[in-house]
């Protein structure tokens, strides 16, 4: 029985010799319960050992792997090539970023932007270790737990269209990350991070799209966070003057 | 990494968005009903409920007025924000024209219909 086979077009780019990114397809053996990952993984083991692109755990834990897999977002570890088959499948580095090499595309913006919300807790009131632990109820658990689950993958940001329209948007994953600390009960670093929610650069970017939300691979809900702090801020905005203090300037 | 950030002044456009937004779902679709199909097909209300005297007086009345005003400003600032916010996403990001254009409309709408809304009388 001839082997059966599955095209991928993967989108190539090398910086050093090419002007701009192009198609390749290459011609991959196909099995049932092979990912998109194995897929390019076989492009680079036997067919062109120059490919670029990231992956570690190959079980939508690590959040690496993300690429554009027919224009959708997908962690292309948990995306498996008996979807297609036995068309051709289109692999693209992820949207919105600008390109490494190949599949791999630059987080530089994304970490700034992640360190830039202060993404641990800053206690409201320091305890010493025979005070023990901070305790928390199921309910202050649950406050923030859905939020917690990001893996960082970024396929938010690959689908938002605000982030692609401006990159200096904090963008779904960060605005989650903050919310999660945020409502976290100890936590008390809510002002300040709420001055980046209120920025421009904050949280009225985005047109309540929703499209994040639902590429997330962790059920994350950024698109809820995001709207949730539209609601803070607004709230923040008009009320600050009547506040004590006020909230963020 | 502290730098200096702009407050972004959002939540006042954003506000009238949502407000008018609420409004226009709520009272939307049944004043489209009355005012386009009921009254001129006759269907369930009298004739005369959109007569010029009946209007007037609603148009006199401070409930009638607040209606009125907030139904005209609230819509036309939801869908100058929609609008502003639609051309950025189609790729044209004329900043603060696009801007003034859209909620200078709104703007303007909303003085007219305080203005006729007063010159009317009580
Ligand atoms: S919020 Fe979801 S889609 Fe966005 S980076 Fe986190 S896990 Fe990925
Ligand atoms: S390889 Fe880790 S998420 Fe896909």
């Amino acid at each position: 029985m001839a082997e059966k086979t599955i095209e991928i077009e993967v989108l190539r780019y090398h910086p050093e010799k090419d002007r701009e990114p192009h198609r390749q397809v290459f011609e991959v053996p196909f099995t049932d319960d092979m990912s998109v990952l194995q897929g390019v993984q076989y492009i680079k083991d036997y067919l062109d050992g120059s490919l670029s692109f990231r992956w570690s755990c190959r079980m939508a834990i690590c959040g690496s792997c993300g690429m554009m897999i027919n224009g959708i977002p997908s962690l292309s570890c948990q995306t498996f090539l008996r979807d297609y088959y036995p068309a051709r499948v289109r692999v693209e580095a992820l949207s919105h970023f600008p390109i490494e090499r190949d599949l791999v595309i630059s987080m530089d913006g994304f970490i700034e932007k992640l360190e830039s919300i202060q993404p641990y807790i800053i206690p409201k009131e320091p305890r010493t270790l025979e005070q023990g632990e901070y305790l928390q109820t199921p309910e202050q658990l649950d406050a923030y737990e859905q939020f917690s689950s990001c893996i960082n993958c970024l396929l938010c940001y690959a689908a938002c269209p605000q982030f692609g329209l401006n990159p200096d948007f904090v963008g779904p994953a960060a605005i989650a990350l903050l919310h999660r600390y945020n409502v976290d009960s100890r936590d008390g670093a809510k002002a300040e991070r709420m001055e980046l929610v209120n920025s421009e650069e904050g949280v009225f970017n985005c047109t309540a799209v929703g499209y994040c939300s639902e590429v997330c691979p962790k059920h994350v809900d950024p698109a809820n966070a995001v709207n949730q702090n539209k609601t803070n801020s607004a709230a923040d905005y008009f009320l600050r003057f009547l506040a004590p203090k006020g909230g963020a300037k | 990494m502290k730098q200096e950030r702009k407050r972004s002044n959002a939540p006042i456009f954003w506000a009238l968005f949502g407000a008018g937004g609420m409004l226009s779902a709520l009272f939307g679709p049944m004043l489209v009903f009355i005012t386009g199909l009921a009254v001129p097909l006759g269907l369930l209300l009298p004739a005369d409920t959109m007569s010029y005297p009946h209007m007037l007086a609603f148009a006199r009345n401070w409930l009638g007025k607040g209606f009125i005003f907030a139904i005209i400003a609230l819509f036309l600032w939801h869908a100058a924000h929609r609008i502003f916010h639609s051309l950025h996403d189609i790729g044209i990001h004329a900043g603060t024209g696009a801007k003034l254009i859209c909620y200078g409309l709104a703007m303007l709408g909303t003085v007219l219909a305080a203005y006729a809304l007063l010159a009317i009388g009580f």
